[in-house]
């Protein structure tokens, strides 16, 4: 059987572990509104047995361009999001489109605990505990057409909430997308919460993707729209710098970036003198995905 | 007034820019010191460090453009500016090669040729490290006036070269690269734009 997060770090320890950083919207957020969702979520043999980061370093380190590019912009900034009412558009080639809820596309009693690593493209490595449930249930709900190959998300668009979609940095809403196979693979996940509660805002609340062995950008937050369709979807950051991100973006230590290097990473909370680990391929879920890219060119397709 | 300014500068002893110049330093080994780094204080350490000696390459360029177009004269402390500017950059070099990529040589070597980036920011510190080193008063006197002022014309490149760093370093148009990458052309083209005037000799 595998570990639970609070086998590993018990409560009290993972919150005391340091001060939390004064004023954070962390801090806010645990004494607000999130904390009174605890979510259970049942333990996966899927999980890593590496230690999870602590929640502080998850809910303070965050890619979220929508609230500020820097690590700790989305911290301070996303307690404003509201995430409830929510629902998420499900469209295209599906057999009942419409709108679902996050309990209905999660509910309570599916929910599984993943603890996975999360390997950055800018080449530093995380481990969290997430809790969701399976993509695939997701859209075997919604009904798969079988002309549906591919699988495009579309997070919110509401610059009056997110403060980073004021500038054009990006061409917002960001959107991202997976292949059929991809979706339906059962380490992809929609996570609805860490840690044994419901999804900081800071890290993609209420409902964001999961794609362990892919870099970070692909996991796409706080999504409102899932759209399936027929032919190959355009990724944000593919659009924005098409030579530097593909859509694919598998973690991979033989194809760099074109501006640093992939084949290895430092761990974050690791300490300051903790050098670097070599990149695993696939993030270290070769066994479970390697299939699903046989026979490509995953230096064409990066 | 602009007399009275500089009457009143010419009094400010030297040595105190030194001292201020080691704030920025202090207060980074105060914050790893009190745990107060953030969730990677890798980064951290490593950007603040190139950002300081980033903001006092400005300062250093700073000074002939002030002179030129105000009269007010911090000439006597460009040397203290310069100095700590290489200082801050070797700091943050470093940092770079022990805390970030944990003196894996073969990967930096790699890194370096590849990466325009790197390779800007390497090219960068190469020149400031050239005029760190021929800082002194007799480095002065053994090239001769001439060949330590062609050398120390340097700091022009040096200056492009870290804006360009610091530009190709990030993933999306950030507004600090930007603006202060401007404020480096900025001052180079005042530089070129307002001559040197007879009687204000620099």
């Amino acid at each position: 059987m595998k570990l639970s997060w609070s086998d590993v770090t018990p409560q009290w320890m993972y919150l005391n572990r340091r001060a939390f950083m004064a004023g954070s919207a962390a801090a806010l957020a645990l004494g607000g509104q999130a904390q009174a969702q605890a979510l259970t979520a049942r333990p996966s043999p899927l999980s890593t047995d590496e230690a999870p980061n602590s929640f502080e370093e998850i809910t303070n380190y965050n890619n979220f361009y929508e609230f500020g590019t820097g690590k700790d912009d989305p911290a301070r900034n996303a307690a404003a999001l509201t995430t409830d009412p929510w629902s998420v558009e499900i469209t295209g080639l599906v057999e009942r489109p419409g709108r679902y809820g996050v309990e209905d596309l999660a509910p309570e009693n599916a929910l599984e605990e993943r603890i996975y690593r999360l390997r950055c493209v800018e080449a530093w490595l995380m481990v969290v505990p997430w809790i969701g449930v399976p993509l695939a249930s997701v859209l075997n709900r919604a009904g798969l057409r079988p002309s549906a190959k591919y699988v495009e998300f579309e997070t919110l668009l509401r610059p009056e909430e997110m403060p980073g979609q004021r500038r054009p940095i990006l061409d917002w809403p960001y959107r991202e997308g997976l292949r059929i196979d991809e979706a339906m693979h059962p380490l992809t996940i929609l996570a609805t919460g860490l840690y044994g509660q419901a999804m900081p805002n800071q890290n993609g609340a209420p409902i964001r993707l999961v794609v362990p062995w892919k870099y970070g950008f692909k996991s796409i937050k706080s999504i409102v729209r899932i759209n399936l369709r027929e032919d190959q979807p355009m990724n944000t950051w593919q659009q924005m710098q098409p030579g530097e991100y593909g859509f694919y973006a598998n973690v991979n230590p033989q194809v760099d970036h074109p501006r640093w290097s992939q084949a290895t990473h430092r761990r974050i909370g690791a300490g300051l003198f903790a050098g670097r680990e070599p990149t695993l391929m696939f993030n270290g879920y070769a066994d479970q995905v390697a299939s699903l890219y046989a026979g490509m060119d995953l230096r064409v397709n990066y | 007034m602009i007399r009275d300014l500089n009457d009143r500068l010419r009094r400010v002893p030297v040595p105190l820019v030194w001292v201020l110049g080691t704030i920025p330093f202090a207060l980074l080994v105060f914050d790893a010191a009190t745990n107060n780094l953030g969730v990677d204080p890798v980064q951290t350490i490593e950007h603040r460090l190139g950002r300081t000696a980033f903001y006092l390459l400005v300062a250093g360029l700073a000074v002939t453009p002030l002179l030129r177009l105000t009269g007010v004269s911090l000439m006597r402390f460009r040397r203290a500016i310069g100095v700590l500017c290489f200082g801050y950059a070797a700091a943050h070099v470093l940092s770079w090669a022990v805390i970030d990529m944990g003196l894996l040589w073969g990967q930096m070597g790699r890194d370096i040729v590849k990466r325009p980036y790197l390779l800007f920011g390497m090219l960068s510190f190469v020149a400031i490290f050239a005029l760190g080193v021929t800082s002194n008063n007799l480095s002065l006197r053994r090239m001769g006036a001439r060949a330590w002022r062609n050398l120390h014309r340097l700091v022009y490149p040096a200056a492009v070269l870290a804006g360009m760093h610091w530009l190709w370093a990030v993933k999306v148009n950030e507004m600090a690269p930007l603006v202060w990458t401007s404020l480096i052309v900025a001052l180079l083209v005042l530089r070129v734009a307002i001559p040197r005037t007879r009687g204000r000799s620099a």
